[in-house]
Formats: C-alpha cells, sequence, structure tokens
C-alpha cells in the first residue's frame, strides 16, 4: 500500500499543535470543497484532507501514526506497517470515525478501519435493520459535452464512483461507467437526473438519485450562453456600411444568407429566431458583426483610404471635445 | 455470433422535471422540513408557487441547492446565513466566468 503523509497533506510540520491541524483543516477543506472549488481534483483533495485530519486531530491516533511514520523514508515504494504497530491503542470496536468511511484511502482503512470497524457506522446501520429504511444519498457527477451533443442529443459514457455495500454489510466505494443519453437542448449549469441510479438504499430503501452536471467544451467558433448561441462575423469595412448579403455557418452544420443592413457599427449583432439550442423555449442564434481592415501594405488600400481621409469630413470623437 | 449489449441510461433534465412539493424535496435530501423552511426563509430556495408551506411547489433545481446547503453545513460547519452568502457568491462567479468567456471569444479576432 501507498504511505500517505498526513503532515504533508494538511501543509504541516510533525510538530504541529492540534490548534495548528484545526486551522489548516478548516482552511483547506473551504479550499477544496467540491461545491465551492472549481480545480477538476477538488473531490479527491478534500477527501485526502478529510482523511488526514480524521487522524491527526485525534490525540491518540495521532500518536499511532506518528510510531508508523518513523519507519517510513521517502521514496519507498510499497509500505508495510510493521504488526504490532498498534499495540498500544485499541481502535477495534468503537465507530472509529464519523466520517464516510467508504470515502477513505486503502492506507486509512487498513489502519484504522476494514475489520477493526465492527459496530462502525454503516455495519451498526445494516445490522440494527429491522424497521428501519432510507433512501439511499444522491450521487453527484459532472460531464463535459459538446455544443453538437446539445443541438442533436447525444450518447456519452460517464465514469462514477457511488458507494456500495458489500458482502460484510460494509460501505465500499465502487466504479462503475454509464451510458448515458444527453438529452436535446440542455444547457449549461443543468443537470441530468438519473433515477435510482444513485447509492442503494439502506433497509431495502430505495435507491438514491444520480444527478450529473452539464458544463460545454469550449467550441473553436461558437459560444454559448443560456440557450443563445453567437458565432462572430468578420466583415469588409464597405459590407458594414453599404450593407450587404453574406453567408454564415449555422450551428445546425447548415448555411444561411444573411442581410447585413447598411450602415452597420463593429459588434452590432443579428439575430435568427429560434436556432438556439432547441428545447420549448428555444435559443436564439446571433451574428455579431466584426468589421475586418485590410492591410496597408496593398497600395491600393492605401490609396483608397488616403482619399477617404482627404475627401471626407468625419470625426468619430466629436463628442470628446 | 457475439453481440455487445449497452444499457443506455435516459435520464431527464432536472431543471424542466415536475415541481416538488415541500414533502418530496424533503424526502430526495434526506432532511426535516424544518431546514427547507429556514432555507426558504433565507432566500437560498424558493417555491415557484403556493402560499402556505402545504401549497409549496419546488423547481426540481431547488434539490440540487439544499444538496449543496446540506453539504455545506456538514463539511464545513457554515450556518444558514452562511450557507446563503457562499452560494449567491458561487452564484454571481458562475455568472461573471460565463460573461468574461463570452467576452473573451468575442474578444478573439
Amino acid at each position: 500500500m501507498e504511505y500517505k503523509d498526513y503532515y504533508d497533506i494538511l501543509g504541516l510540520k510533525k510538530a504541529a499543535s492540534q490548534d495548528e491541524i484545526k486551522r489548516a483543516y478548516r482552511k483547506l477543506a473551504r479550499k477544496y470543497h467540491p461545491d465551492v472549488s472549481k480545480e477538476d481534483e477538488s473531490e479527491t483533495k478534500f477527501k485526502e484532507v478529510g482523511e488526514a485530519y480524521e487522524v491527526l486531530k485525534d490525540p491518540e491516533k495521532r500518536e499511532a501514526y506518528d510510531q508508523l511514520g518513523s519507519n517510513w523514508q521517502g521514496g519507498q515504494e510499497g509500505f508495510q506497517p510493521p504488526p504490532d504497530w498498534d499495540q498500544n491503542f485499541d481502535f477495534g470496536g468503537g465507530g472509529y470515525t464519523e466520517g464516510n468511511a467508504q470515502d477513505y484511502s486503502s492506507f486509512f482503512e487498513d489502519l484504522f478501519g476494514g475489520d477493526r470497524a465492527a459496530g462502525g457506522r454503516y455495519t451498526h446501520q445494516s445490522g440494527q435493520g429491522r424497521g428501519f429504511q432510507s433512501k439511499g444519498e444522491n450521487v453527484r457527477a459532472k460531464i463535459m459535452i459538446d455544443l453538437e451533443d446539445s443541438l442533436n442529443g447525444a450518447q456519452q459514457s460517464v465514469k462514477i464512483s457511488s458507494p456500495e455495500i458489500n458482502a460484510n454489510g460494509q460501505m465500499v466505494s465502487k466504479e462503475k461507467t454509464l451510458s448515458i443519453k444527453i438529452p436535446k437542448g440542455i444547457k449549461e449549469g443543468q443537470s441530468i437526473r438519473l433515477s435510482k441510479q444513485g447509492s442503494p438504499g439502506h433497509g431495502g430503501g430505495e435507491a438514491g438519485d444520480l444527478l450529473i452536471e452539464v458544463a460545454f467544451n469550449t467550441h473553436p467558433l461558437y459560444s454559448i450562453n443560456e440557450k443563445d448561441i453567437s458565432l462572430n462575423v468578420p466583415v469588409a469595412p464597405w459590407e458594414a456600411t453599404l450593407g450587404s448579403t453574406i453567408q454564415v455557418p449555422t450551428p445546425d452544420g447548415k448555411k444561411v444568407d444573411m442581410k447585413v443592413p447598411a450602415d452597420s457599427q463593429q459588434g452590432r449583432k443579428l439575430r435568427l429566431k429560434g436556432k438556439g439550442l432547441p428545447g420549448k423555449d428555444a435559443g436564439d442564434f446571433y451574428v455579431v458583426l466584426q468589421v475586418m481592415l485590410p492591410p496597408s501594405s496593398d497600395p491600393k488600400v492605401k490609396e483608397y483610404n488616403e482619399k477617404m481621409r482627404d475627401e471626407i469630413d468625419f470625426n468619430p470623437r466629436s463628442y470628446f471635445f | 455470433m457475439n453481440t455487445k449489449v449497452t444499457t443506455i441510461v435516459v435520464g431527464s433534465i432536472l431543471e424542466e422535471g415536475p415541481t416538488l412539493n415541500l414533502a418530496e424535496l424533503c424526502q430526495h435530501c434526506q432532511t426535516p422540513a424544518e431546514f427547507i423552511i429556514s432555507l426558504v426563509d433565507q432566500g437560498v430556495i424558493a417555491p415557484v408557487e403556493g402560499s402556505s408551506t402545504r401549497k409549496w411547489q419546488f423547481h426540481q433545481s431547488a434539490l440540487i441547492r439544499t444538496d449543496k446547503a446540506l453539504r455545506l453545513r456538514q463539511d464545513l460547519g457554515i450556518n444558514l446565513s452562511g450557507i446563503a452568502l457562499s452560494l449567491e457568491l458561487l452564484d454571481e462567479i458562475d455568472n461573471l466566468k460565463r460573461e468574461l468567456n463570452e467576452l473573451r471569444h468575442f474578444a478573439q479576432l
């Protein structure tokens, strides 16, 4: 098994006081809380920090862990605790932790959990399960989808680690892969709800739900806001000034002729109603005009611009002074 | 002949699902009604309709928010007004990020 340096995880020295441990834990718990942090690894880190605190906050467990650590040197591959490492301590029997034991590493499990947990939280529940019934917990997950997945509907597999109760009545974390259907028209931040795909219930209770939050991968062309889709469309200065008809690609992979009205300023938005994300309140498709200047290295461009400068009376900054 | 069987799980968009009453929300989130009522009092979640608690109907997105509130309380020991403030600030960050992404996209050219 892999040795876990709980002090390192909390960013502490071995001599840290109980107060310092508590402070470090609280700070990191806030930083890595999966509901707060936007980092990808936040959930793993949050669990690690919780596990470290679970051991170090308890002076007895901490002492046992410290003894263990003196036998370990950095860089060692495998780690085996000496057989009698806990002879002066008693971790068997009583509920060993208030945390969610199934979230902890095998290192923790081997030292403080596993069979020692007889009478622990979860075994306790299923052991006394007569007449006690409750629904399983909801499990959350996140997926990244492409714009096209929401436009057309799609299928995607998701890996989910969900707690299950094994034959010994213990909670274990089990990874499973589900093939799920992405509903058409789903937008960023919405969740797909899969009934009864979450944690199993206790004492014959119903399983919880699986809630998958959706986020979009950035698209090379389109940007998405709620149900609306926008596209930057470059236009030449004369197209914007005189008006023109241009061809633009639409999100559904087709092309459409769009009329650019005369005197369109930079950034003007043209709307194609109902061509955004589908659904009962379908979004709109916006074309955002971006006026592009031809390079002055072209002598013709230079000539015409000089002519405009000399002959046209136009001051774009007239409101300044 | 080898046939590979893949089961495809079909879900629904949570936000567009049918509304829940107070009892259903409590049951889904495994929390007592008092907690839900206090979340409504703090403005963390809001019923879509219903003047009295007995007639309350919630959007299913309230499920996610209630779950979040429960986790924040349990994992970080935050009290109710703290939960309300954190969730509002997190929403604000999400909105700003979305806006920033859009502006970045327009500034690309």
